[in-house]
């Protein structure tokens, strides 16, 4: 489903991924890892097709496409979801509007029809229920003066209802108190299926104790260091990321 | 003299006021006649007045008579004009056509005992003294203001007695038709003690003719009354536009002023309000939303002259391609006034590199113990939002339209009459790419 190859990205002159190579297939779930700074978010936000991050070298194929070659919005119609680590705040425009807009703009691109008033509202309110959401949540900001939890939750609500194929949470984690974070767990894992994959960019070991990923990939400086099974995370938490970097490095020399 | 008070005198303008209402009643004619003089002797402000630095409204003589219609124009139930209005069932509704009261098109409607809602020409007609001291010299507050009490030739007076409601809003619905009109309307409100009403006043003209608006509201608010006002600038491309609106507070009373502007070539609104009573209160919201080459200014003007006041003003504006805007908010706290607590904020949104904004606020303090704030900001559109909804497959003229009209809602939601707040936003969607995408989830 997405095969990136040989991916170098710049921001602001600076080159933050150096030759970064990651194949997922449909059905995966892959766990990216990493210390601060190595670039995993940069990966999010550039298969997103963030503006200012400027691929130099490399390839991005997604479905048939040349992802790269695709504004933000395109990525989203053909199935691209990115959950963003820190998920902007939009006053003044509601949370029905924006999903309404967003929805139809997907369905456009399938070649459905926009969702009516009542038929948007009532697979709204399903998929609410589903989350545990007060129904007042529609007519507030989006993410306008929520709470870190209210806004994971928002993101979520939003792959519900746009029921991506290809799904990049960025640090779905972050923030959260430990029932939140079992929520938030529970809520990608439901959205596992045979034509879905899964990208989860993370820090911290412990989401995996919840999701397990098929594949784990450790990103150090820009490049993916080293791969391995649901395993290779449990040897993190117990060695931190620096035995795996200075095995990286070694390598490098050799 | 000037070359501009010469092409004015040409105008033979001081004959006008002998042919306008109230012509055969001494103090009409006596304060028209006065206030023409002041007029005469100052001539339109230049840029070098502080007050007028960033507004040039020199062209105004040059491209309209400044003498209005003497005689209405005949009264029309064209369907056309009344498709215009936005009454809806109830409102109280009184229609001007180029300043001149047109009682076919009007509809009072079923007003409460004891309130009154008439036409200023008649009263002036009629000689009555009712409306004599609102034309006091004291109370102009521009050479505009001056000129208004010279030429009026009406609007609509509002007089609440005490303790009475007024449920349905008083709609007061100005069309500017015809070429090259000079149109002067008058309004004055005056609401007794603890009545509440809720006034409209819409200026409206869809040709792209040159017309020349100069109005002027006063109200009049007893203590504890409760008015809500509301101002929607929707002139032609080509209107000029000075308004005036000017408050005067009683204990405890409220008063909340909503300025929209949206449609005029060049636009000024001074809106001033004297807080003279302990505990009162208001509010004024502003939002204007400009384009190609239109000139908006909002001069504001908060006079703290009782303790225990509160004042609030929360101003925005949206300009794109070569519009110019003006917020200068002016908060002046007395020396009796102590316990002021006066908050203002001004923030735009520059769409295009030719836009500009001039935005100033003025607090000058003269007692102890007030709070006092203020903000401005002037931007860009957000790079960040608009990224969060492109990357929910929303087009990317869609995602300005809708940062742009969640920046502009934050005032359209402050206005509290339900049936009002869709016609704004409609207007404003009407400017936005796709706004008519929008229009239809909202």
């Amino acid at each position: 489903m997405l095969a990136v190859k040989n991916l170098h990205v710049e921001i602001d002159g600076k080159e933050i991924l150096s030759g970064l190579d990651l194949d997922i297939k449909a059905g995966q779930v892959h766990a990216i890892m990493g210390p601060n700074g190595s670039g995993k978010s940069t990966l999010a936000q550039t298969l997103a097709g963030r503006d200012g991050y400027t691929v130099t070298e490399g390839s991005v194929r997604y479905l048939q496409h040349d992802l790269l070659a695709m504004t933000p919005e395109q990525r989203s119609r053909e199935g691209l979801f990115l959950a963003f680590q820190y998920p902007v705040e939009i006053p003044g425009v509601s949370i029905a509007l924006f999903l309404r807009t967003a929805l139809n703009a997907i369905r456009k691109q399938q070649g459905l029809p926009a969702l009516d008033a009542m038929d948007f509202l009532a697979l709204v309110r399903a998929r609410m229920q589903q989350l545990d959401m007060d129904e007042s949540f529609l007519s507030r900001a989006v993410n306008d003066g929520f709470s870190g939890g209210e806004k994971k939750r928002n993101e979520i609500l939003q792959m519900l209802i746009l029921e991506p194929r290809l799904i990049i949470l960025d640090e779905p984690d972050s923030g959260l108190d430990i029932d939140a974070l079992r929520f938030v767990a529970d809520s990608i894992n439901k959205m596992r299926s045979p034509q879905r994959a899964i990208v989860l960019v993370t820090h911290y070991q412990r989401l995996l104790n919840y999701i397990v990923p098929d594949a784990v990939h450790v990103l150090s400086q820009g490049r993916i260091v080293k791969s391995g099974s649901a395993a290779l995370a449990r040897e993190l938490e117990k060695h931190g990321y620096g035995l795996i970097e200075a095995e990286a490095a070694a390598g490098q020399v050799a | 003299m000037s070359a501009q008070l010469e092409s004015w005198r040409n105008m033979d303008l001081e004959h006008v006021p002998h042919r306008l209402s109230g012509y055969d009643a001494p103090w009409v004619l006596a304060v028209r006649q006065s206030a023409f003089q002041r007029f005469s002797l100052h001539g339109f402000p230049a840029r070098r007045e502080e007050e007028w630095k960033y507004t040039d409204v020199t062209s105004i003589g040059r491209r309209t008579s400044l003498a209005p219609d003497t005689i209405p124009p005949e009264p029309s139930s064209d369907a056309k004009l009344l498709a215009w209005t936005l009454a809806v069932e109830g409102m109280h509704l009184m229609v001007f056509v180029n300043g001149h009261y047109d009682a076919i098109l009007s509809a009072a409607g079923n007003l409460p005992p004891g309130v009154r809602l008439e036409s200023l020409a008649k009263l002036l007609d009629n000689g009555s003294h009712l409306p004599e001291r609102f034309f006091e010299q004291r109370h102009e507050h521009t050479v505009f203001s001056s000129l208004n009490n010279a030429f009026t030739t009406g609007g609509a007076v509002l007089i609440i007695p005490a303790n009475v409601v007024l449920k349905a809003p008083v709609y007061l619905l100005f069309i500017a038709s015809g070429h090259g009109a000079a149109i002067y309307p008058r309004n004055i409100i005056i609401a007794g003690e603890n009545s509440q009403a809720t006034i409209i006043e819409h200026y409206t003209g869809t040709l792209d003719v040159h017309n020349f608006t100069d109005t002027i509201t006063q109200l009049d608010l007893a203590a504890g009354a409760n008015i809500e006002h509301c101002k929607l600038l929707e002139e032609g491309p080509a209107a000029a536009h000075i308004g005036g609106i000017h408050a005067e507070q009683a204990a405890a009373s409220h008063f909340t002023s909503h300025s929209f502007a949206l449609g005029c070539h060049l636009g000024r609104n001074d809106i001033t309000v004297k807080l003279q009573g302990r505990g009162g209160c208001c509010t004024l919201n502003g939002l204007y939303v400009l384009n190609e080459r239109q000139h908006m200014d909002h001069h504001t003007r908060i006079d703290h002259l009782s303790a225990a006041c509160v004042s609030r003003e929360y101003y925005r504006g949206v300009l794109d391609g070569a519009a110019h805007g003006v917020f200068n908010g002016k908060v002046v706290v007395h020396a009796s006034a102590y316990g002021t607590d006066a908050h203002q904020e001004n923030h735009n949104l520059l769409l295009s590199r030719n836009a500009e904004i001039d935005t100033k606020p003025q607090l000058e303090i003269f007692a102890d113990d007030v709070k006092c704030t203020h903000g401005a900001t002037v931007g860009q559109l957000d790079e960040d939002q608009l990224f969060y909804l492109r990357s929910r497959g929303v087009d990317a003229d869609l995602a300005r339209s809708l940062v742009i009209y969640g920046f502009a809602d934050d005032i359209i939601g402050r206005v509290k009459v339900a049936s009002l707040r869709p016609h704004i936003e409609n207007r404003l969607l009407d400017r936005l790419p796709q706004g008519e995408l929008v229009k239809e989830l909202l």
